[in-house]
């Protein structure tokens, strides 16, 4: 499979396109950003951009576990802390009432504060910087088939509890009267965000991961009449940055998550000067 | 699931029986011993101070309060272990006004499971809008909820409520914040649906002239169930004089803009327990 890919690569006309690592990351880019922007369109629509912000900020502490037991790979450290804050998150929002900005941030600064302790006292520093800006062009093709594996999980939740997820968003009561299990949709949405997140922020960067999941579905907000044209825009969006941003990366050798979120953010402002309403 | 049947007619027979609930947060009660019974057909108000647990009895209702005593649904030929089946239009729906849901994509997500991100087919679409239509709603399918106004966003969500038609309807101060013209339409709707469906509605409002026009049954709560009759009764009462500071009960007298038939039964009426 990955050889076939390599080839077809290869026959475009670019000079980027004949070097192995280019033609590995391009497919982890194109899988990247069906990911983001299957995840990102539901996230902004459920206005949980600050909670999967939190999410990738608690990859920090995530790492930090894993140096202290000793992992040499820390991604189930990593997802496990990821998925533990996201159900803590999702239940105290219900519990504390009230503003859920202020909840999220209690929890994304005790994970941080939390990983920053640890760290500093196992001296792992090093490790974790690596995680801040993300080096997709260290993607393996185990690790690709692992992001496409992710695509197929968010694509069967997408099948069967789209419509559910948009009541939920919609009004809580209203999804509760038509018997939709508000609590469970909420918490199965939140950890699969988590996964999403932490499994595939080492290759994107904690610094620009969210702007990866928030500005697509952002930008194709202003001229989406309905869901699929909004599902469809934010995927256009998403693999038009993160394809193009790969490209730009390689000639201006720049951090690839970065320049891809520049171009994201250009989609963002032609789609605001464009807007409908 | 069939939502669509274009005439049902109110059997008279089923009910929906709230059973002794009480609602306690802690060691305050909110709502104490609450037994009312909702007959499909039937248009019940629900009136009292501010405080006084009608967003709470909803609530338990909906299941969102812990609660005890029950909800009970009883048909003519069966009694059915169910809960009853629920339609619900909120107060005032709090949303992002550049939420990229339409008309339709919120009756696709009521009437079928397909992922409504996948596209429409065309005959859920001719279905949506057969629903719509009956609340003159039709032309609105294809704008998103953030295009649409107060008066229209409410019909449309009371349209979604009766998709598929459920066994009891709530309505929580549905109209708060539209204008008279739409406040006019909604309530018109909400008087035939009545008719054209078997089902029962419990409408929560402060508005007392409308109440008192439309309502079949009026139910006074304050904690408990202090009055429960016809308007004519009920707006009558000492504690309604009290609480809304005026003489309701000639509001009773002004003709009803529903010429419907009349309340089945005048139930008891006390100072006490109901």
């Amino acid at each position: 499979m990955m050889a076939l890919w390599r080839h077809l690569v290869a026959l475009l006309p670019f000079a980027w396109a004949q070097y192995a690592f280019m033609q590995q990351a391009l497919l982890a880019v194109i899988a990247a950003a069906v990911l983001y922007g299957l995840l990102g369109a539901l996230l902004v629509n459920q206005q949980m951009a600050f909670f999967s912000d939190a999410i990738g900020h608690a990859a920090l502490t995530g790492v930090a576990i894993g140096v202290v037991l000793g992992l040499g790979d820390p991604l189930w450290a990593m997802v496990i802390f990821a998925a533990l804050l996201a159900a803590a998150i999702t239940l105290a929002k219900r519990a504390a009432g009230g503003s859920a900005d202020t909840t999220i941030g209690l929890f994304m600064s005790f994970a941080v504060a939390l990983g920053v302790v640890v760290l500093s006292r196992g001296g792992g520093f090093a490790r974790y910087s690596a995680y801040l800006v993300g080096d997709v062009l260290s993607i393996t093709p185990g690790e690709i088939g692992l992001l496409l594996a992710l695509i197929a999980l968010v694509l069967a939740f997408y099948g069967a509890f789209f419509n559910q997820v948009m009541f939920v968003g919609l009004n809580a009561s209203l999804a509760g009267s038509r018997r939709i299990n508000v609590r469970a949709i909420e918490l199965l949405f939140a950890l699969l965000v988590a996964v999403a997140v932490t499994v595939s922020i080492r290759w994107v960067g904690l610094l620009v991961i969210n702007s990866l999941l928030i500005l697509p579905a952002a930008a194709a907000r202003h001229r989406a009449g309905n869901v699929a044209r909004y599902l469809r825009d934010t995927l256009a969006v998403s693999l038009f940055s993160g394809v193009a941003g790969l490209i730009a990366s390689y000639y201006l050798a720049t951090a690839t998550g970065a320049t891809m979120v520049l171009f994201a953010m250009a989609c963002y402002l032609v789609s605001l000067a464009f807007r409908h309403r | 699931m069939n939502p669509l049947p274009t005439t049902l007619p109110a059997c008279g027979g089923c009910c929906s029986k709230l059973e002794r609930l009480t609602v306690s947060f802690g060691k305050h009660t909110v709502l104490e011993d609450i037994s009312l019974h909702f007959h499909c057909g039937e248009l019940t108000a629900l009136i009292g101070p501010n405080g006084a647990g009608k967003t709470t009895l909803l609530k338990a209702i909906l299941g969102e309060v812990p609660h005890s005593g029950a909800l009970r649904f009883h048909d003519q030929s069966r009694q059915r272990p169910d809960r009853p089946r629920i339609g619900y239009v909120p107060q005032k729906l709090e949303f992002d006004a550049t939420l990229p849901v339409s008309v339709l994509d919120l009756f696709a997500g009521a009437l079928s499971r397909w992922p409504a991100w996948l596209g429409h087919h065309l005959l859920l679409r001719k279905r949506a809008e057969a629903m719509l239509a009956q609340f003159e709603a039709a032309p609105l399918i294809d704008r998103t909820l953030g295009q649409l106004s107060g008066g229209e966003l409410q019909r449309v969500l009371l349209a979604l409520a009766v998709t598929p038609v459920p066994d009891i309807l709530l309505l929580d101060e549905p109209v708060s914040g539209v204008d008279l013209h739409g406040m006019d339409l909604f309530y018109k709707m909400v008087s035939e649906l009545r008719r054209r469906y078997d089902l029962a509605i419990l409408l929560v409002s402060h508005d007392l002239p409308e109440v008192a026009q439309y309502a079949d049954r009026i139910v006074f709560l304050n904690r408990r169930v202090i009055c429960d009759g016809p308007p004519a009764q009920v707006l009558g009462h000492e504690q309604v004089k009290k609480v809304f500071g005026v003489d309701a009960s000639l509001l009773a007298a002004l003709p009803r803009r529903d010429p419907a038939e009349p309340p089945r039964a005048a139930r008891h009426c006390a100072g006490g327990a109901a």
